[in-house]
């Protein structure tokens, strides 16, 4: 079953090896960063120091100090600020490709594993054709056509990611349907939905979710790209792939601060949503064993 | 089946996803709000002479099918239509455009596979620390955006320590690898990550197996052993990665490209799609995910011979 | 002695997290062309034993004592001796023959491999070598060029046994050779190996867990239980007269063609867990005759009066002799 985690098979690969390190600190560490992170995004009204788009050009690009304890950026606003209202928008996005993704993945995988046939046939050929679309291409088109904002990329990687899902789902849900327990509730006389959606469902939920967690940190670099490109959220939102973006000149002017802590936020909250949803499908594969 | 029975059907197969893939991509016009006239003008111009130009040339007012196979027609001619924004032909644009790409893919594609195989297999061979500081590494590198890596090489390689340009391609093969060396690293971190922990366990599970003790018990040399018989057998699942590796790489020179200001065919996708020049998009898309459907094909074919358990005509998992 | 093939002494094996050693003093001889059959349960250590001919350890194992092949001990060689033992000297039939050979690459490949690169042999020497081992099994030529994937059990199995054949060596181990095939090719397979040690002149050591078949083929048995030799003497007397009551146990759960029918007598109990460290006879606990002197002391081996080349490890085998005895034939 490990085989059927897929989305980047490099991460699922991960886990049928003896990985020989066995190391739950760095998961605790992954999962309280996590929180922090989360806390932060959710609090943010409240615990920023200055008002993240407060422009003061006569103080650009200035190191830590006390009032800004990490530094400005080239438009005098305040990093530490950005940096934690910035979480707002990163998580806010990637959650919804991961929520849309995972509902209409589930959706269509149920359908086309419990329903064969030439619904299956439909559903299987049509997904394969997404997958020929990478991420970051179908959310370029979609910008493209309907122009700036996070809704249209949000709809349009959610769509990218579905096929991950539902290929997933599918492949559990022909080997759920083969346990003798359906069969048993099917003799009982409960219609498919309802096996599906209440016993099916529940038991093939972890390895989904686990699949998701990962698929979070995917979702999470294409929007942060989309936005390091000015196509993501409008220019006035904080947002790390934006700060990155603004940030690019206050490197060319020797003064990278600004730029080099959003990178680290993306790349350790990234890293950490690997790390965690690694150690889930890990548990997973390891129940099913 | 035959090998070239199987080669015929993937191929169709190929052909009739691509259709599908251009057919959505040319009617992703249609779903911009508005009618397609507009949209295509959106921001410029909108007079009525510049409408009723834009209606004739893309016969507009044909219908779709119509509207479609046209465009197809052209596009396999290697016509992909006119710029709105340059008002050239398209693939003039591509064409001055295609040098910078095609060698910064291919820099970063050597990258990517000797870089992400060697450090695999060092990984997996010696174990202990080593082992620990490529899993640490490459655990970052799949954090790592390309364009959070391109960033940080530019600021530190080239602003800082001035080693190379921070912008442009050059020119004359030289000066343009020097040039792309950077965009090229940048592009291929997160994939040397990603292979080099795909080797990796691969690795580490085929040395598990059986056939490599019998290996060492008939007296095969160490060396030998791992490259006969560990690595070997790691080579299908190395393979079958190829696909997505080759479209991870097109797709972010759209980043690396747009932060080193390399004037290549991925930062052409950023300008246009930020001016809305659909064609200049469509015929980007369309390449893009006809060379992912190529590589694809070409792993098909050579799967089975890289791994003869493989039988012809199986198809993975869909849905 | 000194002309034995291979010669085991006192090889006692420990592994990380294990509260006993896996072997605990293993004493064990191969003449020159005898075949020497070593029958356990799965768990004995009888296959370790086996691989450390070869010093196949598993990672982390330390040992202590000797295992020496033509005089030269296993144990203490450097890479270079090692391989050339592994060669030329001593060879590994393995139990499974799909698992044990690359799927990816051609017989052929599998068979001249280690002659070609430890530049031993040029490639049309070494398939020619390959062809005449092929015909010495009973397989033609054209399987050189084919892929594991392509052949049946039975004929993988003889490909493997070629393999062995290949670097001509004086020594044959043979891990469960037969466990993977069904039974009418089990029979050919025995045969051929026999055959095959004849030819050649090499000595077999035939690892088992079935007692019968290790009878029908070797000259000599060793059975053993939990790390220990619990007792060893020629096929056909060990056999008829067990000195061991596990030996007894072994034959009267064999189930026997010749036999009156009944159910088959099953050994009660589990052999002991690599957790427990053990003191005395590690079979006492499942043994119907034991007693407080089994559970206390290691009983030593000691020879069996009035019959040559027979050592039991067993307190009470004397007193025992006639119930054992009468258990060979028992339904």
């Amino acid at each position: 079953m490990t085989d059927a985690l897929v989305r980047r098979p490099g991460l699922a690969r991960l886990r049928i090896s003896k990985d020989r390190t066995g190391r739950s600190w760095l998961y605790l560490l992954c999962l309280g960063f996590l929180g922090v992170v989360v806390l932060m995004a959710v609090l943010a009204p409240w615990i920023s120091p200055h008002d993240p788009n407060a422009v003061d050009l006569g103080n650009a690009l200035a190191g830590p100090s006390g009032t800004h304890p990490l530094g400005v950026d080239g438009s005098g606003r305040d990093t530490a600020s950005r940096l934690i209202t910035g979480a707002r928008t990163s998580l806010l996005g990637p959650l919804g490709v991961v929520v849309f993704s995972t509902v209409a993945g589930v959706a269509v995988g149920l359908a086309a594993g419990w329903r064969g046939g030439w619904l299956d046939s439909v559903l299987s050929r049509t997904t394969e054709l997404v997958f020929a679309f990478p991420g970051l291409l179908l959310a370029l088109l979609i910008v493209s056509i309907y122009g700036e904002g996070l809704i249209a990329p949000v709809i349009a990687l959610g769509i990218a990611y579905l096929p991950y899902v539902s290929r997933l789902t599918r492949s559990l849900v022909l080997a759920e349907r083969e346990r003798p327990y359906v069969e048993a509730y099917q003799v009982q006389g409960h219609s498919g939905l309802q096996i599906c959606l209440r016993h099916v469902l529940p038991n093939i939920a972890p390895v989904v979710l686990a699949q998701s967690t990962i698929n979070f940190g995917y979702a999470l670099i294409d929007l942060a790209g989309l936005s390091f490109l000015g196509l993501g959220v409008p220019a006035l939102t904080p947002d790390w792939g934006r700060m990155v973006f603004d940030g690019e000149s206050a490197i060319q002017s020797g003064y990278p601060l600004s730029a080099i802590l959003p990178c680290a936020a993306i790349v350790l909250t990234v890293v950490a949503f690997n790390v965690v949803g690694e150690r889930w499908a890990d548990q997973v594969a390891r129940r099913d064993r | 089946m035959t090998f070239l029975r199987f080669a015929l059907r993937r191929l169709a197969e190929m052909v009739a996803t691509l259709l599908a893939a251009s057919f959505l991509i040319f009617g992703a016009m249609y779903l911009a709000p508005g009618n397609p006239a507009s949209f295509l003008l959106s921001g410029r111009s909108a007079s009525p002479e510049a409408l009723k130009a834009i209606n004739d040339q893309y016969h507009l007012n044909d219908p779709f099918w119509q509207q479609y196979l046209r465009w197809l027609g052209q596009v396999l001619h290697g016509d992909f239509g006119r710029s709105i924004e340059y008002r050239t032909p398209v693939s003039t644009l591509l064409g001055a455009r295609l040098p910078s790409t095609l060698l910064l893919v291919a820099m970063a594609l050597v990258l990517v596979v000797v870089v992400g195989l060697v450090l695999g297999w060092i990984g997996s061979v010696r174990g202990g620390a080593v082992d620990g500081a490529i899993l640490v590494g490459t655990t970052f590198a799949v954090g790592t955006p390309s364009f959070v890596a391109a960033v940080l090489l530019q600021g530190l390689f080239s602003v800082k320590l001035g080693w190379f340009p921070s912008s442009g391609s050059g020119s004359g093969f030289g000066d343009m690898v020097w040039h792309l060396t950077l965009p090229a690293l940048a592009l291929a971190l997160y994939l040397i990550g990603m292979l080099a922990r795909v080797t990796r366990s691969a690795m580490l599970e085929v040395m598990g197996h059986e056939h490599v003790t019998v290996a060492r018990s008939r007296g095969v040399p160490e060396r030998a052993v791992i490259r006969r018989h560990v690595f070997r057998n790691t080579l299908g699942t190395v393979l079958t990665m190829g696909g997505l590796i080759v479209s991870t790489l097109l797709i972010c020179t759209v980043l690396v490209e747009t932060a080193f200001s390399v004037n290549g065919i991925g930062q052409l996708l950023d300008l246009s799609t930020t001016t809305k020049d659909f064609p200049v998009v469509q015929a980007i898309s369309l390449i893009i995910v006809g060379i992912f459907m190529l590589v694809n094909f070409f792993v098909d074919l050579l799967l089975p011979l890289v791994d003869p358990r493989v039988s012809l005509g199986t198809r993975g998992a869909s849905a | 002695m000194s002309t034995d093939t291979l010669q085991i002494q006192g090889l006692r094996l420990h592994l990380p997290g294990a509260a006993r050693p896996v072997l605990a003093g293993i004493d064990l001889t191969v003449g020159e062309r005898e075949t020497v059959a070593l029958v356990g349960e799965s768990g004995s250590g009888k296959s370790l034993t086996s691989r450390s001919v070869l010093r196949l350890l598993p990672p982390g194992a330390t040992t202590e004592g000797t295992v020496a092949v033509q005089g030269e001990n296993v144990l203490a060689m450097d890479a270079k001796a090692l391989r050339r033992l592994r060669t030329h000297t001593a060879a590994m039939i393995f139990q499974d023959p799909r698992a044990a050979i690359n799927p990816l690459r051609r017989i052929g490949d599998f068979l001249t491999e280690s002659l070609r690169l430890n530049a031993d042999l040029p490639e049309a020497e070494a398939t020619e070598r390959a062809v005449r081992m092929l015909d010495a099994v009973g397989l033609g030529e054209r399987v050189l060029g084919q892929y594991p994937g392509q052949l049946s059990g039975g004929m993988l199995q003889r490909v493997m046994i070629a393999s062995a054949l290949m670097g001509d060596p004086a020594l044959i181990l043979a891990d469960e050779p037969t466990t993977a095939l069904d039974v009418t090719t089990q029979a050919e397979v025995v045969g051929l190996l026999d055959d095959l040690r004849e030819r050649f002149g090499t000595g077999l050591l035939f690892v088992t867990h079935d007692l019968g078949l290790a009878a029908a083929i070797s000259d000599r048995v060793y059975v053993m239980y939990a790390g220990r030799i619990a007792e060893t003497g020629p096929a056909e007397a060990l056999f008829e007269r067990p000195r061991h009551p596990y030996t007894a146990a072994l034959l009267r759960s064999t189930p026997r063609l010749d036999a009156p029918q009944g159910r088959l007598a099953a050994i009660k109990g589990q052999p002991p867990s690599l957790k427990l460290e053990l003191t005395g006879c590690p079979f006492a606990a499942r043994c119907p005759f034991a007693t407080q002197v089994c559970t206390e002391e290691l009983p030593p081996h000691r020879p069996v009066p009035e019959e040559s080349g027979r050592l039991v490890a067993c307190h009470h085998s004397e007193k025992l002799a006639d119930q054992l005895a009468g258990s060979a034939t028992d339904d």
